[in-house]
């Protein structure tokens, strides 16, 4: 029964302040597509215009080809799970999940088979007739999923579930959600600040920074080919440097200092001399003590993680970057060495001198432009 | 919610709010105006407002009234603050049987306070003669400006004492290890760091003080004599000995208005510049009290509350005692309360309990709709209704009672002595109680509570009935409970209002005492009292909180 979204020109304001100035979105049927954000990027926002609690104040919101701008939210057949659960703290667990089929004609036995049912699938059969105050963070986010999922809504939206979870339970509910999401086969939008329970969850994720859409693709491909410097920095960490694309015997060459490097995945349009932003994650940028190749840098600190070690080192233009390997068994370079820098230029991402584009092929970016918007929707199958 | 606003249920249910108010509150208040400039021959005049302000007679009884209540305020807050920072910060013995009977005596009919303490302390009083007959001490007089002070005092501290229990618990342990580490302990701590942080509690418990003292008038009727208040005056002017004065007293209650509303302002304007809460993570963990410091603490707290307590003590024993008009004989029997039987006991026992459960009724569910409204869907119609709805808590009892009678007293709406226009002037005065209370609950309730219930498939009506109300249940449970108990003990509103029908325990009680009868006057008061007393428990049962809302 589940749905694809479609999302045009969606505009949003309070007051005078516009908090979505123009956003288009397109998430597949059965999809666990996440939104990922700053906070106050307006995550929260839009996903409560789906849900009809918040106005839309311009755009068109829709399930398959019906639109819901003006739907009640009652009838929208939406699953909703909150940041703090609001689960209905006056009655039991099983009345908290056959709530959502007492507003339907269903028989009594219906009702309380089909709220066994999700009861167990969620594991809190048992729980049945506790109230909810006596139950666990975890536990009352399953009741809160049960209860979602148990009027088999089209479309599971979850705001920040797992916040209020200690780190460890949210390693444990976020495989929970996405098994069950797998399972039920439903389109989910899920919101989190956490980017590593996005990657690991999602079919899906969409970068938003101020209302905007930055990036939509799947968890590799955001990493691993950024759509712009905001996504490259907000997700993970990356190493910002200003250098230049030189052309050399027609291969385009990446060029930091005295550092030359070729690049043979630059788009063709890009292929001329420019001024460019190099992206070089910590993991990409490798560090030799002795080696003559590659550009000088100082070490200025270091911090042994165990598995690896960080470094902070100096560029000789003033810059300050971060560098990880795995650790070794030699000791640690000490703060004040001189050491040359190479970078794993396979990895390595190019973006124009304003940072707006990824000048590499390989970037799926699945943004809906606001020019096309209007037109027919930018079509990629579904991921997973 | 967005801009985009519908107009559905909740619309015709606020114009309908609306509408009542302006029944039942802006007719009459505009009546009373009217009144108040409008001459016999229906023309415009501010006859009475000069002849108020020409004489020193009338002018000394706002200066009375204001003198007196500031100085109660005071008295309340250095007896009441102390008391509640014991409460707090130690273990005191039997902490809760002080807490207890603070609430009961806060809670009581004020004029039986005043009652008891004139059998007590006044010129026939038992006190007075113990001392002056066998030690020959003279106590002085307990009447006037001292009676007043005394009385109300002891009666009314009660209400910082739990006002401030609420504030000190809110205070984070850590703020208080904070001020110790930098070196700020003990007294000093109490005055710059405790109380600083308490300041809009001790602001508004100052408010609720004051209003209650300026506007209480069965104290200074009783107790005043010669020193003359304002709600006194109003009184008597309306249905005093110089003969009914309609006009005179509409204006005069046009003053009340103003003045308490203008006490009413300032507090929110002195409020607003402690613009902060506070609410404790760690609350503070209570030491146990030792050596002379500790015996001095309990002393203080058993001695204060034993003195408050006396009157109410008095009056139960009394009304067992046998009895001869004003003077009690010695022996005891249940006559006082035979003689009760006899003098509309009954009468006055329904008409409170009954006419008091239908104003209930209409408080319970009207206050649980604005509360509603307020939290839930502010806007400016709900937050005027909002506004409304508080107006009677800052107003006088017999202004209220005047208005009702100006406005109702001719058709269309001929109510004057009806038992409807007592249960009207009830739930317009007492239903503050049980908004305050709803709308503080639903503040903590998570609107995504509801949310919730909506994208489940539940329509507004449901969500209200299933979700909203059942968890606004406990606020407007001990709401309720407090609008009740004001009901039993309301006095200033009645007096004016009520006729030989609609007569109350209140009433009855109030009618023994003028007529000089005080066994009966006891068995009425004793069982006005035990009804106070018995709705106190089962409110402290039932909010399962200390955090008592007054
Ligand atoms: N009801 C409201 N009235 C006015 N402004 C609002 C309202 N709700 C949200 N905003 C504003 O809209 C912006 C986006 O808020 P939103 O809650 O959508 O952010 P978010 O991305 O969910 O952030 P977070 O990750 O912190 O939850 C913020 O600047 C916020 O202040
Ligand atoms: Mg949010």
């Amino acid at each position: 029964m589940s749905v694809g979204i479609s999302i045009r020109n969606a505009f949003k304001k309070f007051g005078e302040n516009v908090i979505i100035p123009d956003l288009s979105l397109d998430v597949q049927k059965g999809e666990f597509f996440t939104l990922l954000g700053p906070s106050g990027c307006g995550k929260t926002t839009l996903l409560r215009m789906i849900a009809g609690f918040n106005t839309i104040d311009g755009g068109e919101f829709y399930f398959d080809d019906r639109m819901i701008n003006d739907l009640n939210p009652a009838k929208r057949n939406i699953g909703m799970v909150f940041q703090n659960y609001a689960i209905f703290p006056h009655m039991s667990v099983r009345k908290n999940v056959e709530f959502g089929l007492t507003n339907r004609n269903m028989s009594k036995t219906e009702i309380r088979q089909r709220a066994e049912r999700f009861l167990d699938l969620m594991q809190i059969g048992e729980l049945a007739d506790r109230m909810p105050n006596s139950l666990s963070g975890g536990q009352q986010q399953r009741v809160a999923l049960a209860r979602a999922l148990c009027i088999e809504p089209d479309v599971l939206l979850m705001d920040e579930p797992l916040s209020n979870l200690d780190a460890k339970l949210r390693v444990e509910m976020r495989t929970v959600i996405k098994h069950i999401q797998q399972t039920i086969g439903i389109t989910t939008i899920y919101v989190t600040h956490d980017q590593e329970e996005a990657m690991a969850v999602s079919d899906r994720i969409a970068v938003m920074n101020k209302g905007v859409i930055q990036h939509v693709g799947t968890p590799k491909n955001i990493y691993q080919r950024p759509a712009n410097t905001f996504v490259a920095t907000f997700i993970g960490r990356s190493n910002l440097l200003e250098g230049e694309l030189t052309m050399k015997d027609g291969l385009p060459h990446l060029k930091f200092a005295n550092y030359e490097a070729a690049i043979p995945n630059v788009k063709e349009e890009f292929k001329t001399p420019q001024k460019i932003v190099i992206s070089i994650r910590p993991e990409e940028l490798v560090v030799s003590r002795r080696s003559q190749e590659g550009f000088k840098a100082v070490i200025e600190d270091s911090v042994f993680l165990g598995l690896n070690t960080h470094y902070f080192i100096r560029l000789e233009n003033g810059t300050q970057v971060e560098s990880v390997t795995e650790s070794t068994i030699e000791s640690i370079i000490e703060p004040g060495t001189e050491v040359s820098l190479t970078v794993k230029t396979e990895k390595v991402n190019l973006f124009t001198a304003d940072g707006t584009v990824n000048i590499l092929e390989g970037v799926q970016n699945d943004v809906i432009s606001s020019t096309k918007a209007g037109g027919r929707a930018q079509k990629r199958l579904a991921v997973g | 919610m967005g801009a985009k606003r519908r107009f559905d249920m909740w619309t015709v249910v606020s114009l309908t709010l609306l509408g009542l108010f302006a029944l039942f509150l802006l007719y009459p208040l505009w009546g009373l105006l009217r009144q108040s400039v409008l001459n016999a021959q229906g023309e415009f005049t501010l006859e009475y407002f000069q002849r108020f302000f020409s004489y020193r007679y009338y002018t000394i009884t706002i200066v009375n009234s204001l003198k007196v209540s500031a100085a109660i305020t005071l008295v309340t807050l250095i007896l009441g603050i102390p008391i509640s920072y014991f409460y707090s910060f130690y273990q005191l013995k039997g902490a809760k049987v002080l807490f207890v009977v603070s609430l009961l005596c806060a809670m009581s009919a004020p004029f039986i306070g005043a009652y008891s303490w004139i059998l007590l302390l006044g010129r026939q009083g038992v006190i007075t003669k113990f001392l002056g007959d066998y030690l020959g001490i003279n106590i002085g007089s307990i009447y006037g400006f001292g009676g007043i002070l005394f009385v109300q005092s002891l009666k009314l501290f009660p209400l910082v004492f739990i006002y401030m229990n609420g504030a000190f618990k809110d205070i984070d342990n850590s703020l208080l290890e904070a001020s110790a580490n930098m070196g700020i302990v003990g007294v000093r701590r109490l005055f710059r760091v405790i109380l600083q942080l308490t300041m809009p509690t001790i602001l508004a418990a100052s408010l609720v003080v004051f209003m209650r003292a300026f506007a209480d008038f069965g104290t200074p009727l009783l107790i005043g004599e010669g020193y003359r208040t304002f709600p006194v005056e109003i009184y008597n002017q309306y249905l005093g000995e110089h003969g009914q004065d309609y006009r005179f007293a509409a204006a005069i209650s046009v003053l009340a208005v103003i003045m308490t509303t203008a006490v009413f302002l300032l507090q929110k304007w002195a409020t607003s510049r402690y613009d902060f809460s506070i609410s404790a993570m760690n609350p503070v963990e209570k030491k146990k009290p030792t050596g002379i410091g500790g015996v001095l603490m309990h002393l203080y707290s058993y001695i204060l509350v034993g003195i408050a307590f006396l009157p109410q003590a008095y009056i139960v024993y009394l009304s067992f005692r046998n009895s001869s008009g004003a003077v009690f004989l010695p022996g005891f029997s249940l006559d006082n309360y035979r003689m009760a039987a006899n003098r509309l006991l009954g009468r006055s026992i329904n008409n409170t309990v009954f006419l008091g459960l239908g104003a209930l009724a209409v408080i319970v569910v009207v206050a649980m709709i604005i509360a509603y409204l307020v939290v839930r869907r502010s806007n400016v119609l709900n937050n005027t209704i909002d506004t409304l709805s508080m107006i009677p808590y800052v107003m006088p009892g017999s202004v209220i009672g005047i208005a009702l009678v100006i406005a109702f007293s001719n058709r269309p709406f001929a109510l004057t002595g009806t038992a409807a226009i007592m249960m009207i002037a009830w739930v317009i005065r007492r239903m503050p109680y049980t908004i305050r209370s709803a709308t503080a609950t639903l503040q903590l309730v998570p609107l995504s509570v509801e949310e919730a219930a909506t994208s489940l498939g539940a329509s507004k009506p449901k969500t209200f009935a299933r979700i909203t109300v059942p968890m606004m249940r406990n606020g407007i449970l001990s709401g309720a409970i407090l609008s009740w108990i004001t009901i039993v003990t309301e006095l200033s509103s009645a007096i004016i209002l009520y006729n030989n029908r609609t007569i109350t325990l209140t009433m009855s009680t109030y009618v023994a005492i003028s007529r000089g009868n005080d066994g009966l006057a006891a068995a009425f008061a004793a069982i006005t009292t035990a009804v106070t007393a018995i709705s106190i428990i089962i409110y402290l049962a039932v909010s399962k909180t200390e955090d008592v809302q007054i």
